[in-house]
């Protein structure tokens, strides 16, 4: 168990292709972090830097005090979950856990105790003899966790574990995962696309975009507080509602000049707000937007997802669409009219330009 | 499963005739004498000579030296055969695991430089080959057979797309479980290339097995000659007066082919295995 210390990473592969842009994370011993952002966002390549699979090109690595940007990754005392399992086909179960020890000249006692209680934890402890191939794709997950545990290390390292996994399994192998940290309390650093894992998973996220940092927080505060345009569309599900407003005279007004009563703002830049959809109620009618946001719109189509509906909806006149959740079993016709309410604390303001969040 | 139709059978029946008459006509022929071949040509019964010609060719020694016999032949035969599979193997996985693993400079252009050998046979390169083989002293030693033919441009085309084709993500689980190059060679990527080895022992051995001009080059000592050649010798030496002995021909030629039949027929099942077993 460890600290682990990224300083102003940067990655530059040849051809000048910049997918890791300085980045500088603080992981607490026994933290779960979860790095999480589209393909590309340098997610991937900043975990496999940590694994030593990839070069720094500037900036520092440290787990524990221990500076380790030129150490071999065997030596890096860290251990990796892979997409794929990245199982040895041709050994056993057993060996596929035992393989990495042996390397290290540990001794067959001691070996096989872990592998023993890796088995144990994993509940893997009938198809030790088993090669990888006559196991399911759980099965195999669950190989792949306990090669990193037995090794004991100071951190595991998660290249999307899941994403070979059918919905069900995900969900299971979800929680084990979580629950196998918490008991362990290994340093662990997680690398997602998925926001749902993300959010379920993490201590505290990562959200990068271009190879940046966007923002770091628990999950329930990049949620509540997004940083910027892109973390509010990307965490969550369904996505933030953000809308191009311009300010007229004091007031907010949609960028095709369609009304939308607001609370005054000041200055003259030009806005994206954004609210979710669980924000926005079905009011009896519209009101004067003193205090929070007033809407008007008319209704596209409507969802029912079981435990709740949503609305696909589009401002009277045109614009923008815009997404409401509802209660189940709710019924709402094509072309209907609706009148929508969101309260002042759950509107976030943004920058247009930059999409970087106005608070105040 | 598809039903099997008449004209399926009709298909492999046909490739089984091609393939096995021209062996059971030496088979038949062979039991006959040379007097009745020479007169009458291939014979399509049996004769009454049973398998006289064999015990001749292996154990009579025969030759302009009178001291190589058929089973001196047949160990050289299978020395070379080997030799051959099992050296061009290692050289070939060693070759393309360093193409494929080690960045080094050049190593693409390296690759290309042994795969454009695939276009220059042996019979090119002859002179310089024997030349250099000569002046090493090594005429008429087994090395000399073996060696200089022991780079394979086509295994090492064979391992290199194999090894290309083994994800990188195990070699990175390798690398982070503390196996150095040796041992991630050792114990990965060669039980791993099993079922290659053997699809390459097969061709290879069939190749070293069936080699004629080369070892009529390099050897002149009758005790180191193979069956392939022995097959022309009979022919070349009893030549004379005599006519040649058309039975112990064919029944050399037999011989020559029983053991690359037996390769084939242990390494096939493997073979197929690992065509089936897609896991890598």
């Amino acid at each position: 168990m460890s600290t682990i210390t990224l300083d102003t990473i940067r990655k530059v592969y040849s051809g000048n292709v910049e997918a890791v842009k300085g980045v500088s994370i603080d992981i607490a011993d026994g933290e779960f972090i979860v790095l999480v952002g589209p393909s590309g966002c340098g997610k991937s390549t900043l975990l496999r830097m940590i694994a030593g699979l990839e070069d720094v090109t500037t900036g520092e690595i440290r787990i524990g005090d221990r500076l380790i940007n030129d150490v071999d990754p065997a030596d890096r005392d860290i251990a990796m979950v892979f997409q794929n399992y990245a199982l040895y086909p041709h050994m056993s179960v057993y060996n596929n856990l035992a393989y990495g020890l042996k390397n290290r000249g540990m001794d067959k006692a001691e070996i096989d105790r872990r592998v023993k209680e890796a088995a144990r934890i994993l509940e893997i402890g009938d198809y030790l003899d088993r090669k990888p191939r006559a196991l399911s794709g759980g099965q195999r997950q669950r190989v792949a966790m306990g090669r990193a545990i037995v090794r004991e290390p100071a951190a595991f390292l998660f290249d999307e574990p899941l994403s070979n996994l059918d919905a069900k399994l995900r969900v299971q192998m979800r929680v084990e995962i979580k629950r196998l940290q918490k008991a362990l309390k290994t340093t662990s650093v997680y690398v997602t696309h998925d926001q749902l894992e993300a959010m379920t998973l993490a201590d505290r996220l990562v959200v990068l975009n271009g190879g940046n940092i966007e923002q770091i927080g628990a999950p329930i505060e990049v949620y509540d507080n997004p940083a910027s345009t892109f973390v509010a569309s990307f965490i969550g599900s369904p996505a933030m509602n953000l809308v191009d407003v311009k300010v007229d005279g004091g007031q907010l007004a949609l960028t095709n000049g369609e009304g939308l009563s607001g609370p005054n703002v000041h200055g003259e830049v030009a806005y994206k707000i954004g609210v979710r959809p669980e924000h926005l109620s079905v009011v009896d009618s519209k009101g004067d937007g003193s205090t929070g946001l007033d809407l008007e719109i008319k209704v596209n189509v409507l969802e029912p997802v079981g435990a709740e509906s949503y609305i696909y909806g589009e401002f009277v006149g045109g614009g923008p669409e815009i997404l409401i959740r509802v209660e189940s079993h709710s019924k709402y016709e094509a072309d209907e009219i609706l009148f929508l309410r969101a309260e002042p604390e759950n509107i976030h303001y943004f920058n247009a330009e930059t999409g970087r969040r106005i608070d105040g | 499963m598809k039903k099997v139709k008449l004209t399926d059978h009709l298909v492999l029946l046909t490739g089984v005739f091609f393939m096995v008459t021209p062996v059971i006509l030496a088979f038949i022929t062979s039991t006959h004498d040379a007097v009745t071949i020479y007169r009458q040509g291939l014979q399509f019964t049996f004769g009454d000579q049973g398998l006289d010609a064999y015990e001749t060719v292996l154990f009579r020694a025969g030759g302009f030296t009178k001291e190589v016999n058929g089973l001196v032949m047949l160990k050289n035969s299978l020395i070379l055969g080997l030799g051959f599979a099992i050296g061009k193997i290692v050289v070939s996985m060693l070759a393309a695991y360093a193409i494929v693993y080690f960045r080094f400079p050049m190593a693409t252009l390296c690759f290309w430089v042994i795969f454009t050998t695939l276009l220059l046979p042996l019979e090119v390169r002859i002179l310089p080959s024997y030349e250099i083989v000569q002046k090493l002293g090594m005429v008429n030693t087994y090395s000399g057979l073996i060696i200089p033919l022991i780079a394979s441009a086509t295994g090492t085309f064979f391992f290199r797309q194999f090894f290309m084709s083994i994800p990188d993500e195990l070699t990175e689980a390798a690398r982070i479980d503390g196996a150095g190059p040796w041992k991630f060679f050792i114990d990965i990527l060669v039980p791993l290339s099993k079922t290659m080895m053997a699809a390459i022992f097969i061709i290879m051995f069939v190749y070293g097995w069936n080699q004629y001009l080369w070892p009529t080059l390099i050897t002149t000592d009758e005790s180191f000659f193979t069956l392939v050649r022995g097959i022309k010798q009979i022919l070349q030496v009893w030549v004379g007066a005599q006519i040649p002995d058309y039975d112990q021909i064919m029944a050399m030629a037999i011989l020559a082919m029983l053991p690359p039949v037996i390769i084939v027929v242990i390494f096939q099942s493997w073979f197929v295995k690992g065509l089936v077993e897609s896991d890598k």
